[in-house]
Parts: structure tokens; sequence; C-alpha cells
């Protein structure tokens, strides 16, 4: 990526970047654009080089931040009425370290609300268009960073994944999209979904660029306790030879163009003399069923706190306590949160916690337990990241489980907690972007960014 | 099973929806079908299969038991508010 030296000024880069944010307008990407602060950064670092002063591993890099990570630049929405006029006044974790090394945030993106969907059309801000065809979906949730990424109106950008909100719509524009291992990256001061499974990662056009952003945010932090110890620098690179791939995904339901990505892919690493193995995974077949009983239950313990009360929209409609709250969130929630938060409230009541919610921990420990067998045949797994490239605009907004579909090999890695790569893989006739999955253990991180740059011809 | 009308009323009470009509029934066959979906879980044998309620390879992460400076002030919270009065948030008549 371009940092700002003595010859490209941050300010340069800062005013290029919102300069294309503005020419692509039309694509819906930003909820805020922050001009006044990038610009104002920008000079400061410029300063600093003119002075000869150090400056930071990103200086002057101007990035998109998803508008679900708290900062005071900007309200942070989530893309939800609810959310409306709420400005921070804590700043993520995630993005202190960024920026302390001198990245400079020139806007917020567009998401499905809470993060709750996989084309960013649930947005009470209305959907992102697709970098490569404005009929079509950005996927989602972090549709917007995975457009401006594609656009190259950043350098990068910041996205969360609870079940493949950064690898799907990484798929869809044709960027390198992050989901590290649960636990990676601090997630104080981001809007919580689901708590067992969301992580924090970046889109990047490079797998270099991936791994210069992970040594930056990775690491244990006294604000978040389900952070990991630093152990990304200290990663010893694994030494690949057999790459998985998984014969239940081997199926109709996959677009033929994706299954013919996949084996260039793998005859590609053969005749590099790497050796593919045939994995059996039965009990993904129902990782989606489970990440859909976990993961509302979750949501609706998570955005139960919306209630009008302390920050956001307020409903008019309040003449008692009782009614503030429910009027509130009935007026503030998007369809897809009302769903999700009741599904949760359903699979958690009496006389039903047994049959579903508790079945779904059992199922996700049987998806656990197959990981590790895996790994115990294969070093890394190549998989589609979804059964199809990105889909027409308001193709699957009246069918939720159509929508909850484009999910079925993206949740696995988040009920296990293990690390997944979203790779360009070429494109389709339609010039549609098709994009590929590398997974690998726990902790593998570094490994699994170094060895996807194995997969370019 | 069958998610009938006062299952649904019953669902946004618990999650403190007030519903219109129109949004009783989508919301009703929305949830219909997703709990179809989610009830496949049942073919799949879990005999003797302890739950994963978490991927952390750790628990009972402890700290200090100590008052540290908080990121935000009194007043910065307080901001946030629709509507403050004497230092605290106001809200409509509770009873």
């Amino acid at each position: 990526m371009k940092i700002a030296n003595r010859k490209v000024t941050a300010e340069r880069l800062v005013r290029d970047a919102l300069d294309k944010a503005k020419h692509f307008a039309d694509y819906n990407i930003f909820t805020f654009l922050n001009e006044e602060g990038a610009l104002k950064k920008a000079r400061e670092i410029d300063a600093k080089i003119a002075a000869g002063e150090k400056v930071g591993r990103l200086a002057g890099v101007p990035y998109a931040l998803k508008d679900n990570f708290m900062s005071p630049e900007g309200d942070t929405t989530a893309s939800a009425h609810i959310l409306e006029g709420c400005a921070s006044p804590i700043t993520a974790t995630a993005v202190e370290k960024l920026e302390a090394e001198g990245a400079i945030m020139i806007g917020r993106t567009n998401l499905d609300a809470f993060a709750h969907g996989s084309s960013t059309e649930n947005s009470y801000f209305g959907p992102t268009l697709n970098a490569y065809d404005q009929s079509r979906v950005a996927g989602g949730s972090s549709g917007g960073s995975a457009v401006a990424v594609a656009l190259d109106i950043v350098e990068f950008a910041t996205g969360t994944d609870t079940g493949g909100s950064i690898r799907q719509p990484a798929s869809f524009n044709g960027v390198y999209g992050l989901k590290p291992t649960y636990g990676c990256i601090s997630r104080y001061g981001v809007v919580a979904m689901a708590s067992s499974t969301d992580c924090i990662g970046f889109f990047t056009k490079t797998p270099g660029d991936m791994d210069l952003l992970m040594s930056v945010a990775n690491g244990k932090d006294s604000k978040d306790l389900t952070t990991l110890d630093n152990y990304y620098h200290d990663s010893k690179l694994k030494k690949a030879k057999r790459i998985g791939v998984i014969k239940e995904f081997d199926n109709d339901s996959v677009d033929k163009n994706i299954k013919k990505a996949l084996k260039k892919k793998c005859e590609l690493l053969k005749s590099k003399g790497y050796e593919i193995v045939e994995l059996e995974m039965p009990a993904l077949k129902y990782a989606l069923a489970a990440y859909y009983i976990i993961v509302p239950a979750e949501v609706a313990s998570n955005l139960s706190r919306y209630d009008g009360v302390r920050y956001g929209f307020r409903s008019k409609k309040s003449e008692d306590l009782d009614a503030l709250y429910s009027e509130t969130r009935s007026e503030g929630f998007m369809p897809e949160n009302k769903r999700r938060i009741m599904i949760g409230n359903f699979v958690l009541s009496s006389g039903f916690y047994d049959a579903y919610f508790l079945k779904a921990a059992k199922a996700r420990t049987l998806i656990v337990e197959e990981y590790a067998k895996a790994f115990e045949k294969c070093d890394f797994i190549l998989t589609p990241v979804a059964p199809n490239p990105a889909f027409k605009l308001g193709e699957k907004t009246n069918d939720p489980v159509a929508m909850y579909l484009e999910d079925a090999m993206s949740v696995p890695l988040n009920l296990a907690g293990v690390p997944g790569l979203t790779i360009p893989a070429g494109k389709n006739a339609d010039g549609l972007p098709i994009g590929l999955q590398l997974i690998g253990p726990r902790r593998s991180d570094k490994s699994l960014i170094e060895f996807s740059k194995e997969l370019t011809e | 099973m069958e998610i009938k009308r006062e299952d649904i009323l019953h669902l946004a009470d618990l999650s403190n929806f007030s519903l219109s009509d129109a949004e009783v029934k989508s919301l009703g066959g929305d949830l219909q079908s997703i709990i179809k979906y989610i009830s496949q879980l049942d073919e799949l044998d879990t005999e003797n299969v302890e739950p994963t309620y978490q991927v952390f390879e750790m628990e009972n992460v402890w700290r200090a038991d100590e008052i540290l400076p908080q990121d935000a002030s009194r007043e910065e919270l307080l901001a946030l508010t629709v509507e403050a009065k004497d230092n605290q948030i106001k809200v409509p008549k509770v009873l």
C-alpha cells in the first residue's frame, strides 16, 4: 500500500481517497465522510515527516471503517435507525491501534443493520451496490467496506465477521478478506452481535497488506478479556504440504463456475508439488442450522440493551416507560433484526431450550471436532466462500431462509473459531468476481496469509 | 412445529416489540420457515455429546478488583441521551 513520505504527502493520499469516495457516491458505500478530520490528521503527519520525525507503519494511509466500530469521528450507527445520532465518546481498540500507526479514517461504511445479513440490503440507509455490477448486491454484512477497497477508494477497510460478513462480500467484490482466529483482535468498542463468534478483520488488495494490518491490530487487550496473547508476531510459518477439499461442499447448490475455479486452484497447487486431500466432514451440513440457533440467541441477549433510554433514537410514542422501550425497539430495528431477536428468544424459551439451543451447542462440538480431525489430514482447507457470485438486488429479500443459505460454507469457521481468508479466484462469464476461502487451524493466521501467495498464478 | 398467532405475540412480548397486525403476519410466516429450517438438527445424533458454548481457549480470565479510569466521563455519557436532568437520564412515568 502507498504510505506517505516526503514525495507523496498524506494530504495528497487523503484528498485522492475523498475525491474517489465522492465520485462513487451512487454506490452508497459510506454512511459518513470524514473530510475535515481526515485532512487535519493528514497535515499533522505531513508536518512530522517534514520535521524528520518518526511516523508509523501506516502513515497517511486512508482507510474505511465499518460503521459498527466506535470512535468520536462521525456517529456510530451500525446502519440502524435505533443508533442514529449516536456519537461515541470512546474509541475501539482496533481503531486506536491503526491510528497510532498513522492510518487515517476517511469514512464510515454501510452494513446490514447490526451486521444482520448477507447483502447489505438490510441497512437503514439502503443497499450498497456491487463494485462490478450496480444491479447486484455488495454482499454483507460488511458490503460498504468491501466495495470501498474493490473500487480502490481506500487501501484497506475494517470489517466484522460473525458468520461470513467479511469473507462473502470480499468474494463478491474480488478482494482479500480475513476473518482471523477467534480472540485475535480486540472487540472493545465494536457493536456486539454474537459474542461467541464475532471477529474483527480486514479487506485488502494484497496478502502483504493483510499481514501488515494483522501485525498492527492483533493482541491482548485488558478491555476485552476474550483476546488471546500476542501470538501473531511469533507464529512460525507452517510448511504446508497437504491441502484439503471438502467432499460435502461439492454439490449441486454450488455454482459451476465456482467449482471450476476451485478445481483450477487445486491443479495449480498440484503443479507446485502440493498434495490434494479429500475430506469428509458430514457434520458441516448442520452448521447453518446450528448457527441460526446459537447466533440469534446471542443476538437477542446483546440487542436487549437498545431501549431508547441511554443513547440513540427514542420513539415519540412513549407515554410511559414500557411504551418507550417497545415503541423505540419496534420503530428502530429493521425486520431482519426483529426476526433474529424473536428466533433467539424462541430457542431460549422454556420448553424449546433443550430441543434447539442445547442441541445446537452439541452440534457445535461435533463441528469443532471435525475441523480438528481434518487438520490432522491436511495443513489448510480450500473451499468456496458462498454458493454463488453476487446476486441481484432484491432477489432474496423476501425469503430469509434463501438469504441464510448464502452463509452455509462460511459459518462453520465461526462456530469452530478457526481463521478463514477469502482470496480472489478470477471472474465468471458476466465479469463477476469469484472468491475462494482458505481455512487453517486456530492461530495459523500468519501462515494462512503467507500461503495464499501460492495461489496466485 | 406450527407457529400460531399467539406464539408470535408471546415472542414479541419477550422481545419488547409492539408489532402491527401486518408485521405479526409477515414475521409469523418468516419465523415459521426459519424454525422449519433449523429443526433439521433433529436428524443429527448428539447422544453423549457435550455442548460447546464458546471457542475461546481459556477460561476464568481474572483481573484485579480495582476501579480504573473509564474511557468516557459522566457528562459525555449523559450527552448521548435524549433528555437529561440533574445529572440523571430522564424517562417518562413508570407507573
